[in-house]
């Protein structure tokens, strides 16, 4: 019985779900950054798939169904901008400028370093689009020829870290502004981040979702430049 | 809510022809974000129709991405193999970017670079 139920969408939807919620009164309870409930829910279901045997893809089942609840999220996303446009819009050159500095400096300073410390070609492209949305990252790597799936890893590892310590960070580099803020953690950290961010502000969150699109589209065009121009 | 969703996924599923059609690298989720943003304000959409759903999603957002992150464990050997360099880069390279971004925009921002009041 047990064999078969793990099968069905119920497991990976009501185990995501069980234990998304204990996450959560977890970080109420503790107080701490590092008790995020998403890096705490991840690990925990990782943890209990490994210990119990079952396989990644009889959770994926329900799991994938959570997962595709993101794509409409993600055009969702409109919304906060759309409210927020004459805000959004007098900053444009701000904006702008921002997430192509920031774009620019995830692409060098990622590949950079896993360059200078031995790091294969494959894990070095692997890199270059870590700061950017999983969707637009995967099809990135696909063409330069880095490995999709530890992209898809490194998105979400990043994500997390962003979501975690953005906010503390920022506030402690004297980036305050709700503008400044979310186009900061959501150039670095995406949609992860842009979840953080409006949890803590929905203007953060505006810019932080803009900066999701425009960096994306950014590193798409960057990055081939920049290969050829460091003869990678 | 129904309509609501109903809207988002026909703006997902208009994005995806869209970028898959043109074979565009920026996925169809986010297209449909630019399609859905035009169509409010051009007026094609009126935001009381969406607004419900939006916010149950955008509110829910963080859960979407468990299932992602557990993703993960199927390529735990490729990530302790070069573990040194993806860990320092990825690390460090999250926080060059947040601090880049951040500084450069509140900088513009406070000299008003735009019109800002």
């Amino acid at each position: 019985m047990w064999a078969e139920l793990v099968q069905t969408p119920l497991f990976g939807i009501g185990l995501t779900l069980v234990v998304y919620l204990l996450a959560q009164t977890l970080y109420r309870r503790v107080n701490s950054v590092w008790a995020n409930p998403v890096l705490v829910a991840i690990f925990a279901i990782i943890l209990l798939l490994k210990g119990t045997g079952v396989e990644y893809r009889d959770y994926a089942r329900g799991g994938d169904m959570i997962l595709f609840l993101l794509g409409p999220s993600v055009v969702a996303l409109a919304v906060p901008l759309y409210q927020r446009r004459e805000e959004i819009w007098k900053r444009k050159r701000l904006i702008l400028i921002g997430i192509f500095a920031g774009s620019l400096a995830s692409i060098i300073s990622a590949c950079g370093l896993a360059w200078i410390l031995g790091g294969s070609r494959e894990v070095i492209l692997s890199l270059a689009p870590k700061s950017v949305t999983t969707p637009i990252a995967i099809s990135i790597v696909d063409k330069i020829g880095g490995i999709a799936p530890l992209t898809a890893a490194l998105v979400v590892l990043t994500g997390c870290l962003g979501a975690v310590c953005g906010p503390e960070f920022c506030r402690r580099i004297g980036v305050t502004s709700p503008v400044s803020m979310g186009l900061a953690i959501g150039t670095s950290a995406h949609g992860i981040g842009t979840a953080r961010m409006l949890e803590v502000n929905r203007l953060a969150g505006a810019a932080a979702g803009l900066a999701i699109g425009l960096n994306g589209l950014m590193t798409t065009f960057l990055l081939p430049i920049l290969m050829a121009l460091f003869g990678f | 809510m129904v309509r609501g969703l109903t809207y988002l996924l026909l703006f997902q599923l208009c994005g995806e022809i869209i970028s898959r059609s043109l074979d565009l690298p920026i996925p169809g989720n986010v297209m449909g974000m630019g399609l859905l943003l035009l169509g409010l304000i051009v007026g094609w959409v009126d935001v009381k129709w969406i607004e419900e759903a939006a916010e149950i999603l955008l509110s829910n957002m963080t859960l979407f991405f468990v299932p992602a992150g557990v993703g993960v464990m199927v390529y735990s050997d490729l990530i302790a193999a070069e573990w040194l360099p993806i860990t320092v880069a990825t690390v460090v390279s999250t926080f060059v970017v947040m601090a880049v971004t951040g500084v450069l925009a509140q900088k513009l921002e406070a000299k008003g670079s735009d019109d800002v009041g």
